[in-house]
């Protein structure tokens, strides 16, 4: 029989002391060639910023390899930790160093976009949300995501990061107006 | 150099977790909850290669004391001396090795050591509250720390959170991370802790609650709890892809 699994508890308000890493916001070293911010804004039901949320971000790398055992392909090397974690700012605002993934193998032979897989911890989240990025760039491979098209076509639109100077932007609305899509994995 | 693109088996999927396991977002009596917790519901997507890998994050991560939250600074920590341990096993038993397993709490006195936490209890300049360790062979963690203790909030009138440790687990995919929080047996806070009773079976509650483990304890020097902490698990076979999405 299968065991009782452990319940999701919220990080609370508390949680820098123990999940903030000095280079928890660089998936790749400071100077890496081609690396972008991911940088936006968490918000709550009534737009405003919440300074106590966490995110940790999850990804191929340009080659659309990931860093563990059951990528069959074999491991992306290099100093690319596919990781990153950053917490948000009195503004609300987080920023992650990364490099822009590949298109990734999808179910069935598909091809998945390139895309980062997105997790939200906050005081006030019971649980964390799920989420991705997408590229606006990248409009055709959108297009054919298995993953965007199980999202309803109203709120494809929250999961696809704009360019900005140094990278993209996504921000991340909890609640209410411009909900986030999140996912049941 | 093989084609990133190529096609690849397809995996198989970690499990959904049971309804009742984990607390609902939107739990109105803690009352951070309301303006947090998503309205739309969550969209049941496919797992792909994305979500079956996972970060695994080693021993570069770890220094040499941070599984002793006594012995991080010059002196040793008020509070009575405790050692919190157990394993690390996904939802069939099986044991997940060599897994980062992060601990964040309050001293003694029910401080953190945190900015944001200035209720009129006294930090104790020898413990910060933050250990890590990595799970061995058996799965098993084991820290050495101090008893957390309860502390106000102000989610109600005299609100007070039940004593508690925090704890982030990896596992070894996407689906297995999980956020948590460990309580001690014989707690009288529970019944006006709305963390606590987000979680709405009595039996997912009780998987939250240490045990007392009087053989680990160590005579004249500690006292021990013992905790394990299970993960979802992971099905044999391929998702079926006729799945209902």
């Amino acid at each position: 029989m299968a065991l009782q699994l452990t319940p999701s508890q919220t990080v609370g308000p508390f949680f820098a002391i123990g999940l903030t890493w000095e280079d928890g916001p660089y998936v790749v070293p400071e100077g890496t060639e081609g690396a972008i911010w991911i940088r936006g804004q968490v918000t709550d039901g009534e737009g405003e910023p919440v300074p106590d949320a966490v995110i940790e971000t999850w990804q191929a790398d340009p080659d659309g390899r990931f860093d563990h055992p059951d990528d069959p392909r074999g491991p992306a090397g290099g100093d690319f930790r596919g990781f990153g974690r950053a917490g948000t700012d009195a503004e609300g605002r987080y920023g992650i160093l990364t490099l822009k993934p590949g298109p990734v193998p999808g179910p069935g032979g598909a091809t998945q976009a390139p895309h980062i897989a997105v997790s939200v911890f906050a005081r006030g989240l019971l649980n964390r949300v799920v989420t991705r990025v997408y590229f606006a760039d990248e409009a055709d491979a959108n297009a054919s995501d298995p993953v965007l098209a199980a999202v309803p076509e109203e709120k494809r639109g929250t999961l696809i990061a704009e360019r900005t100077d140094d990278g993209y932007r996504f921000d991340v609305r909890l609640q209410g107006e411009g909900e986030t899509a999140f996912f049941d994995i | 150099m093989t084609d990133p693109t190529q096609a690849i088996p397809d995996l198989a999927p970690y499990r959904r977790a049971p309804e009742g396991t984990h607390p609902p977002l939107l739990s109105p009596d803690y009352a951070s909850t309301v303006l947090r917790a998503p309205k739309d519901p969550l969209i049941h997507v496919p797992q792909t290669l994305t979500e079956i890998t996972g970060p695994l994050l080693g021993e570069g991560r770890l220094g040499e004391l941070d599984h002793d939250l006594t012995r991080q600074h010059q002196g040793e920590p008020l509070g009575e001396r405790i050692i919190v341990h157990g394993r690390v096993l996904d939802g069939d038993g099986r044991p997940i090795r060599n897994t980062l397993v992060e601990v964040w709490q309050a001293n003694a006195a029910g401080r953190y050591q945190h900015e944001g936490d200035q209720h009129p209890a006294p930090l104790d300049p020898n413990f910060t509250g933050v250990g890590r360790c990595l799970t061995d062979d058996e799965g098993r963690y084991r820290f050495i720390t101090v008893k957390p203790g309860a502390y106000p909030w102000r989610n109600h009138p005299n609100a007070w959170r039940a004593a508690h440790i925090h704890f982030s687990l990896f596992g070894r995919a996407f689906p297995q991370r999980l956020v948590t929080q460990m309580y001690f047996p014989g707690e009288y806070l529970f019944f006006q802790d709305p963390i606590y009773n987000a979680v709405r079976e009595e039996r997912a509650r009780q998987a939250m609650i240490s045990r007392f483990d009087l053989d680990e304890t160590v005579p004249e020097w500690a006292l021990a709890f013992n905790w394990d902490i299970v993960l979802t698990g992971r099905d044999a076979t391929p998702q079926d892809e006729d799945e209902d999405h």
